[in-house]
């Protein structure tokens, strides 16, 4: 019994530890700036102040950058959930020629980083006119090697009985895929489009070549580039943007946790 | 099965039809977006293309190795690789021990509320590097931060952490495992919680020590576990990016400045042969090291 307090003294100490920069954001984001230069620090605002927020309207245009990035993340989540499964389902389920090729070489491409692919990328973007818009967000990443594994890996575990079962029906091979196995892939496109929203939220190199005038940012390109430039000491306005960035994915992931950390255990350990 | 007397081979066919039609969107995007882009980057390294051939990228000359040269002989290239490399081999170590002692401590000590303590590890693993760096600028901060304020309750005066050359890279350091030892702690987890309770309880039975039923029973379990873990958090770590660009600059004097973040800067002087060329580099890099990860903690 005496051992288990002091393992959950420090396990409690940890818990602080994390959540103390996201408490610290918080907090500071009610701050004024003459209160956030102060030495010692307050911790709490001693005079609460929503200017900062107000700022995020007036000072810079995060309504539209929350739109940017919700809207890239949500066409890049129907992208992946749509092409990842069902090129999944054809690698798992279907006998055809060069099935394992294919196979290997996406999974070649996991580990290519994304600093080798992107001014190729930029030039081609450039070129085909989607520098600066929406489709040059969004269209290289509509599918993901990642997501190939995940879905493949899921459809693998069903029975083929099903799919016989299908056949028998008269269903077509089109109809079998649609109708009877994707249907019960519903917890690993759970995964999978969570996971896909919260990596596109908080994609960065990409958006950051790519969007080009401050109408087309998304999130994390808006605050890092106002964190540098004559915003940089309005330590206020930062702190209050990263809440903006930080805070619709916590929630978000606090929702849906049991498929996130499910997704990292069946691709991690298998 | 066979009572409809129909053929088998049609059958396969319409498989094979469907087959391509499901891959056939994949496909596009991929060869566009994924493996052209990858075989460009590779021709390009071996051009001068810069800026102005933007319209232009196949009205480019020849150079052969002079990238990779340059490169190689450029000081503040040199410079990044060193970071990089301190980077990884203090980075990737920290976060897979904090990682397996917050898995240990939850698997082994933490029953009630396990949950919740997993999901409160986890957190800082789902949030934007961007934001994080940005709120870490101001916990890192001299005089008005939280990490020298809580230092200086014990009587520690704490060093301006990003200004200063050799406290820079650390702080980097310590923010990158602060931030990312959840994902490994979530594998290890994992790993833990498939040993069977009999192989500890054998391990008692012969008098082991808990230290020592870890170290030579539960560890060499897991190494399949340590083995994905090692590898995926350095891939991530060898290209890291976001910290440098938002919390210093590459600064103070180059001591952060990472491979992927000068290469980012070359792309934004213009030169796009040398950038990419210094990109395979590091793309070489991590294959290599994830294949000796691979050879050096397989199974025996």
């Amino acid at each position: 019994m005496r051992r288990t307090w002091w393992i959950y003294l420090i396990g409690v100490l940890g818990l602080v530890a994390v959540a103390a920069p996201f408490a610290w954001m918080v907090l500071g984001s009610f701050k004024t700036q003459g209160e956030l230069l102060r030495v010692p620090p307050t911790w709490w605002p001693e005079q609460p102040t929503g200017q900062n927020y107000a700022d995020l309207f007036s000072k810079a245009n995060f309504p539209r950058y929350f739109l940017n990035s919700t809207l890239v993340a949500l066409a890049v989540t129907a992208g992946n959930l749509t092409f990842c499964s069902m090129i999944g389902y054809a690698l798992a389920k279907l006998r055809f020629k060069g099935r394992n090729a294919l196979f290997v070489l996406v999974m070649a491409t996991l580990m290519i980083p994304g600093m080798v692919t992107f001014v190729p990328l930029f030039v081609l973007v450039t070129n085909a006119g989607m520098a600066n818009s929406y489709p040059g967000l969004i269209l290289p990443f509509l599918v993901s090697p990642f997501g190939v594994f995940l879905m493949r890996q899921f459809f693998s575990g069903l029975p083929d009985d099903l799919m016989d079962a299908g056949r028998v029906d008269g269903s077509s091979e089109l109809g079998i895929f649609a109708r009877i196995m994707l249907p019960l892939t519903r917890p690993a496109l759970a995964t999978l489009g969570i996971l896909t929203f919260l990596g596109s939220w908080n994609n960065f190199l990409w958006p950051l070549v790519i969007a080009q005038t401050e109408n087309m940012y998304t999130l994390p390109v808006a605050l890092a580039l106002y964190s540098k430039g004559q915003n940089a000491q309005n330590f206020g306005l930062l702190m209050a943007g990263a809440v903006v960035v930080v805070v619709p994915v916590l929630v978000m992931f606090l929702v849906f946790q049991r498929h996130v950390t499910k997704g990292i255990a069946i691709t991690g350990i298998k | 099965m066979t009572d409809t007397g129909r053929p088998r081979r049609p059958r396969l066919d319409q498989q094979t039809a469907t087959a391509w039609i499901l891959v056939l969107p994949f496909a596009v995007l991929f060869l566009a977006f994924t493996a052209g882009p990858v075989l460009g980057s590779l021709g390009m390294s071996f051009t001068d293309m810069r800026q102005r051939d933007l319209r232009t990228p196949f009205a480019v000359n020849g150079v052969g190795f002079e990238n990779y040269l340059k490169a190689f002989q450029d000081e503040t290239f040199r410079k990044a690789a060193f970071n990089t490399a301190y980077f990884v081999v203090l980075g990737v170590p920290l976060t897979l021990v904090t990682a397996l002692a917050a898995a240990v401590l939850l698997d082994r000590g933490v029953k009630r509320f396990q949950s919740l303590f997993k999901v409160g590890y986890y957190l800082p693993v789902v949030t934007s590097i961007v934001a994080i760096a940005v709120i870490w600028r101001f916990v890192l901060a001299p005089d008005s931060g939280l990490v020298n304020t809580v230092l200086g309750w014990v009587g520690i005066e704490g060093p301006n952490w990003l200004a200063s050359e050799t406290w820079a890279m650390p702080s980097l350091i310590a923010m990158a495992v602060w931030r990312n030892f959840g994902s490994a702690m979530i594998i290890f987890l994992a790993g833990l919680q498939g040993i069977p309770q009999t192989v500890e309880e054998a391990g008692q039975i012969d008098g082991a020590g808990s230290w020592q039923r870890f170290r030579y029973l539960i560890l060499p379990l897991l190494r399949p576990t340590v083995l994905f873990t090692s590898v995926t958090t350095g891939i991530g770590y060898l290209q890291f990016f976001e910290e440098p660009f938002v919390m210093t600059q590459g600064g103070p004097l180059n001591s952060t400045i990472s491979v992927s973040m000068y290469t980012y800067n070359q792309f934004g002087f213009g030169n796009y042969g040398l950038a990419t060329s210094m990109a395979y580099i590091l793309f070489v890099v991590i294959a290599v090291i994830t294949f000796i990860q691979f050879r050096l903690l397989r199974e025996k």
